[in-house]
């Protein structure tokens, strides 16, 4: 079956909008990917025909609300296969997802001299976090080392396993070089030595499927506006009985059973970790977002995509000055590059100015920054609505600013 | 292709980027500060040589985008022989037609400067242009501290 690019295109309405005079052509989409209408649709009409508060008040409109939105819960516990919805909790995002398990989980596991295992090719994200955990218990971060291809070096990795290592947090897929790990690998090793694993899913949850359950991993982030949803909503999924383990992370409304001055008790889960009145819309809108998914299918999206790489590495590796960061085995439908004697700032500011929007910069991982001694790259992310038309204008803008700055 | 840009990337920038002057470390400087853009990983040092309050020679080491390096590069040749109040003066109308916020702002003043007036126009590469001129502000000031845009 022949993939429906012209029906997908026609889904994103921002994909009509003429920059500075010329298409659109997207390509940041590893920083952010645009809405489906299937997506805005929802949000709207939520607001106009079902808005209320949820989990409280018996009146219709709370009632409708809490139903819709927990129906959107059950959409992403069948989207990544988790085996109960008490296990996905909603987030801001895979940033704060990671910051809730370091907060809970770590500091209730993690004493000083323990260590945590991360990668050389983390998103600050997965970095920060932990650093911070670590100046506030004692406890040691530790970076398994990448190749110069931007692969992990896996036996350097299984190496620094051992009996005092607490958890490993690893990018599924790296944000900066576009790098899938070999995470069923790192789950088993880490596995072998009872040492729980959370993956950092951002970026590898919008182009493949994943099933968390035979993964086998014991938490996994992501963010919904890297899936084609709201920003402002992201996932944390764990084990029931990690989650049921740990500590609350903020205290409030809707994560209580009782309270009175001398005490409180706390809801069970998935509301333990929910204080507040959350972003019931864009939870909502991410339900949508993966409606529309799976009316694709993640694996003719992968199959898309792989496709749209290999054609972007092939006429990439044409271009003499441009060099390639980031080039492993097994990777995700991202192409970060630098050129000879052209700042990648540079480099986004004359392609904006042909319509082209590609990120350029140290991508929240300044650490990879410094292991290829480049300030900043320039980034082309591809998404399900990416097309090889899209790729040629790409690099003939790449071509002529080559020869623009002589 | 790039007609679009003409304001922004002249022919003197291409210039000043492809050969920058006053591009050398310069050891016996009176004054070394160091300018940093953490949200584009432009970074600089620039040098000044003094006497008294005359800037008798400047010089600069470092690596960025072509707005910065060109500006950088200007700047190291029109302070030279300039008072430090001349050299502020200079900052303060080159922050002004760079920010925009003064539409009839006199660009004979800054000289060849003028060729940088175009980033005013795109607010994201302002503070390329702009971090020259914060670390020579840093380095008039007597600061040895690094200079960050952020």
């Amino acid at each position: 079956m022949t993939y429906p690019i012209a029906t997908i295109r026609a889904d994103f309405p921002i994909l009509a909008e003429k920059i500075r005079n010329k298409p659109l052509v997207y390509l940041d989409n590893a920083a952010s990917c645009q809405k489906p209408n299937a997506v805005i649709d929802a949000i709207s009409h939520f607001y106009r025909h079902d808005y209320a508060n949820i989990h409280r008040g018996v009146h219709t409109l709370s009632v409708r609300a809490t139903d819709k939105f927990e129906a959107a819960r059950e959409k992403v516990r069948v989207f990544i296969n988790a085996a109960s919805s008490k296990e996905i909790i909603f987030v801001r995002g895979a940033t704060e997802a990671i910051n809730l398990v370091a907060q809970t989980f770590g500091k209730a596991n993690i004493k000083a001299g323990e260590e945590i295992v991360i990668t050389a090719m983390e998103h600050h994200a997965n970095i920060v976090p932990w650093q911070m955990l670590c100046q506030q218990t004692g406890a040691v971060l530790k970076i398994a080392p990448m190749n110069t291809q931007g692969e992990l070096i896996y036996e350097a990795f299984e190496a620094l396993l051992n009996d005092n290592t607490r958890l490993v947090a690893v990018a599924h897929m790296s944000n900066a070089l576009g790098t899938i790990n070999p995470v069923q690998k790192i789950i088993a090793a880490a596995h072998a030595k009872n040492i729980p694993v959370l993956l950092d899913g951002a970026q590898a949850l919008p182009h493949a499927a994943v099933d968390v359950q035979a993964l086998d991993c014991d938490f996994y982030v992501f963010s919904g506006h890297k899936l084609y949803g709201p920003s402002g909503i992201g996932v944390l999924y764990g084990k029931q009985a990690l989650l049921e383990a740990m500590p609350p992370y903020q205290g409030g409304g809707d994560m209580i059973r009782t309270v009175t001055f001398a005490q409180s008790t706390y809801a069970g889960l998935p509301h333990k970790f929910e204080a507040g009145t959350p972003a019931i819309a864009d939870v909502i809108g991410l339900g949508a977002a993966i409606d529309y998914l799976n009316s694709i299918g993640m694996a003719t999206i992968a199959a898309h995509e792989a496709k749209l790489l290999a054609y972007a590495t092939e006429q990439a590796q044409h271009i003499k000055s441009l060099r390639i960061i980031g080039e492993a085995e097994e990777k995700g439908a991202i192409l970060s590059f630098v050129l000879e004697r052209i700042h990648p700032h540079d480099i986004g500011t004359m392609l904006d100015s042909l319509g082209i929007a590609i990120r350029a910069g140290h991508h929240c991982a300044m650490p990879v920054m410094d292991f290829y001694q480049v300030p900043a790259t320039a980034r082309a992310s591809f998404a399900m609505y990416n097309t090889k038309e899209e790729v040629d204008v790409l690099m003939a803008g790449i071509k002529g600013l080559i020869e623009a700055f002589g | 292709m790039f007609e679009d840009l003409r304001d922004l990337y002249q022919e003197v920038i291409f210039d000043h980027n492809r050969n920058p002057r006053n591009f050398r470390v310069m050891d016996n400087a009176d004054r070394k500060v160091e300018g940093f853009n953490p949200l584009c990983g432009d970074r600089l040092t620039l040098f000044l040589k003094m006497d008294g309050d005359t800037i008798t020679d400047a010089s600069f080491q470092g690596s960025g985008c072509a707005i910065s390096t060109a500006s950088v590069s200007l700047m190291t040749e029109i302070i030279k022989g300039k008072t430090e109040t001349e050299a502020e003066a200079l900052f303060k109308t080159f922050h002004e037609m760079t920010t925009g916020k003064d539409p009839d702002i006199q660009l004979e003043a800054v000289g060849k400067l003028a060729v940088l007036a175009g980033v005013r126009d795109y607010p994201a590469r302002v503070k390329c242009a702009t971090l020259a001129w914060h670390t020579l502000d840093a380095a008039l000031k007597n600061e040895t501290q690094a200079v960050s845009t952020e």
